[in-house]
């Protein structure tokens, strides 16, 4: 596949980089991502990689543009209030660039259908804000052998992780269950700045072009967290993979997806 | 005695167990939190039986749930 004049314009800054060049802005064309979640993380996540041109994007959302979204989920105006955000950020894509197939998929993701939604993608980014989709979506990443780029944000902060199914630790080799309902507050409950999604959401974003074109160093074997009042970032070295997790050890005990709980006062915002 | 605290250095009393530092150092939710000490998963079981060494790198992983 040769590049159009017009899209050798587009791709400029990133052909005349060494590392990505048009072999990499090809794999970018050619890849595809998923990203769960059209809010704080995934709307920023999913602008940059429309924009670099990632050829096909699946964006998953069982929400409707709520005023108070706005805040900070930069993929959405004020006109889409009232919209499927997976329609509202579709349009949005597809308005930045053209050569970007989008598919929407307008649901929760569940142990129903989680592994078929995965499925035909290369890359999966976490941009929900519950525990459990975010275990959900990691043990299913382990099952099907995603690599997945795992995110949460609340107040000032925010981390990242990216896992790499049998090589570097995942989610739950962290943290092996879910915290009791509510023990744990959300964004919804506590509050986030709106710039935190932009950071940590372009973050992943850079995460997923890596992993697509094999540049550099991905984040695996780390957690990487952000502190916005201190200004720091800090990189926490993670044990290897696998050491007793329920999971993602050569012995799993977890073999099936499960569906935890949600906080009561999650539910609208799943 | 000096260990490393979220890449940190602090000066602590010898002995100090996990619990006493998770106390000392204010964690939110403690019992949510998971402790890596040199880079190994501490079991929260292990908080209390588990007494810090000179040098020691200490780290706390929270539970972040939001995003959206
Ligand atoms: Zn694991």
């Amino acid at each position: 596949m040769a590049f159009t004049n017009e899209q050798l314009e587009r791709y400029s800054r990133h052909i005349i980089l060494k590392e990505i060049g048009a072999k990499g802005q090809k794999k970018l064309l050619n890849a595809k991502v998923l990203i769960i979640g059209a809010g704080g993380l995934g709307a920023p996540a999913a602008l940059y990689l429309a924009a670099a041109g990632v050829g096909t994007i699946g964006i998953a959302d069982a929400d409707v543009v709520d005023l108070s979204n706005l805040q900070r989920q930069v993929i959405h105006t004020t006109n889409d209030i009232g919209k499927r955000k997976v329609d509202s950020a579709a349009e949005t894509m597809r308005a930045i660039n053209p050569d970007v197939t989008v598919n929407t998929y307008y649901d929760f993701v569940s142990s129903v259908n989680i592994m078929d939604m995965i499925k035909d993608y290369d890359f999966i980014l976490d941009g929900t804000d519950n525990f459990p989709a975010k275990f959900l979506i990691n043990d299913a990443c382990v099952m099907a052998k995603k690599p997945l780029s795992h995110a949460g944000i609340i107040r000032f902060k925010g981390q990242l992780t990216t896992i790499l199914p049998g090589e570097g630790p995942c989610y739950r080799c962290i943290f092996k269950n879910p915290p009791p309902k509510d023990a744990v507050p959300t964004c919804k409950q506590a509050g986030v700045i709106g710039a935190m999604g932009g950071v940590i959401g372009s973050l992943q974003a850079m995460e997923a072009v890596k992993y697509i074109t094999g540049v550099g160093e991905l984040l695996s074997g780390y957690l990487l967290t952000y502190d916005a009042l201190k200004m720091e970032f800090h990189k926490i070295k993670l044990p290897p993979r696998g050491k007793g997790c329920a999971v993602c050890s050569d012995t799993p005990t977890i073999t099936e997806l499960i569906d935890y709980e949600q906080a009561a006062c999650d539910m609208k915002a799943h | 005695m000096k260990i490393t605290v979220a890449g940190e250095k602090k000066e602590v009393a010898d002995g100090l167990t996990v619990s006493a530092l998770i106390e000392l150092e204010n964690v939110e939710t403690p019992q949510y939190v998971t402790v890596s000490v040199n880079e190994e998963f501490v079991d929260s079981e292990g908080f209390e039986s588990t007494v810090l060494r000179e040098g020691d790198e200490v780290e706390f992983l929270y539970f972040m749930g939001g995003g959206r």
